[in-house]
């Protein structure tokens, strides 16, 4: 992964490899403090909500997308611009809900998961989940409250990692002026 | 410097973060001898000139210092009344510094929160559905910018009129607030920036802001 080529005076890339281990090592830490699957899961996403909250201002102050009109926008956005922009990968959308307000992201290959297999005893855990958390996170601070779950994991066997995301209602405090 | 200021307002419409990067050039030090020939008064904590302008002292011109020590409000920095201590012909010749009053960090609180209740009417007010709020305020000494992000912060610089660039300037200072401040985990969000390298990059950009644009009065 590399940062962006306009910031500082060097290109700072980061080994990709240091990234997985770095999040193996908070995942396995994880689940020797919690013991249970569930509670890891959990902790996951609340930590990848942390992180969506902060990403979305780096995204939008980098980025310079304006805002989305309906979620079809929004899943355009995340698949080309945002995955792209810190995996490296573009998913693709699809699985559309008639009412519009579901989609599933496909990913081919998921870089958190290089050099991963799940043991048996850990069969319920959403290794991944992180990445629900940032979603979910990031979109609620542009006023979108989602669910964002994983419906297949290459990591239990199924053939791609799709994500489903489900749009549950527009956040209506505290909106921003000129949003309504 | 063509850049006064800078303030971050949070989503609330409390001040999270201000800057204020001029030079005072409306500061006189002068001596005096007994009497004082200005009139003073005190008005909301603070001793100002009522009456009387000379030499770079004007009327409405606070006393920030004397004899090279900087006033608390009404009281010297040894806790005596300012007011009595000129009034006492023992205590002269005195220096006295006297300049446009700063505003107080309370002071500051209270106008962002005022400028995100503007903020809010000029897009209420606005003929067209869905318009922004206030973009820019313009006065004769200053133009004010605004940039909302979608997320709600607003970015607020104050500037000479003739500085140009003040839009790549807000998008700048965006980017350095997604870096210094929310990069750093232990800031939490909406609460004031306390952080070292937030203020450093902040300052630089500013700098290079300026040499950009135009040149104001005194560069």
């Amino acid at each position: 992964m590399s940062r962006q080529a306009n910031r500082g005076t060097e290109s700072k890339k980061m080994s990709s490899e240091l990234f997985t281990l770095t999040y193996g090592a908070l995942v396995t830490q994880l689940c020797k403090d919690y013991e249970n699957d569930e509670d890891v899961n959990k902790q996951l996403d609340k930590m990848g909500y942390n992180i969506g909250v902060r990403l979305i201002e780096d995204f939008l102050a980098r980025s310079n997308v304006g805002k989305c009109h309906d979620f079809r926008e929004t899943a355009d956005v995340i698949a080309k611009v945002a995955f792209k922009m810190y995996l490296g990968i573009t998913p693709s959308i699809t699985n559309w809900s008639p009412a519009g307000d579901e989609f599933s992201l496909i990913l081919e290959n998921n870089p958190l998961v290089d050099f991963v297999e799940l043991p048996d005893n850990h069969s319920s855990l959403i290794y991944s989940n992180l990445l629900c958390g940032v979603l979910r996170g990031a979109l609620e601070m542009v006023q979108m409250a989602v669910e964002a779950k994983f419906v297949q994991d290459i990591l239990k066997g199924d053939g791609v990692t799709e994500i489903r995301m489900r749009f549950i209602r527009r956040i209506e405090d505290n909106l921003p002026v000129g949003e309504e | 410097m063509a850049i006064f200021s800078v303030y971050v307002v949070n989503k609330a419409g409390g001040l999270i973060y201000h800057l204020d990067s001029y030079a005072p050039r409306a500061e006189a030090e002068k001596t005096f001898s007994y009497p004082l020939d200005l009139l003073l008064k005190l008005h909301d904590e603070r001793v100002l000139v009522a009456f009387g302008q000379r030499d770079g002292i004007r009327v409405g011109h606070a006393v920030l210092a004397i004899n090279g020590k900087d006033v608390n409000g009404k009281y010297t920095a040894d806790g005596k009344e300012v007011l009595e201590y000129l009034g006492n012909p023992a205590n002269y010749p005195v220096s006295v510094r006297f300049g446009r009053p700063r505003l107080t960090s309370n002071e500051k609180l209270m106008l962002a929160s005022m400028f995100h209740s503007l903020f809010a009417i000029g897009s209420q007010l606005s003929p067209e559905q869905g318009s922004s709020g206030i973009e820019m305020l313009e006065t004769d000494t200053f133009k004010l910018h605004c940039f909302q992000t979608l997320t709600g912060i607003k970015f607020v610089v104050l500037a000479d009129p003739r500085q140009a660039g003040i839009d790549s300037l807000l998008r700048k200072i965006y980017e350095i607030y997604s870096d210094f401040a929310l990069k750093n985990p232990f800031y939490s969000l909406e609460m004031p920036i306390r952080c070292e390298l937030f203020e450093q990059n902040l300052k630089l950009a500013l700098e290079v802001a300026e040499k950009a644009g135009t040149f104001g009065p005194g560069s």
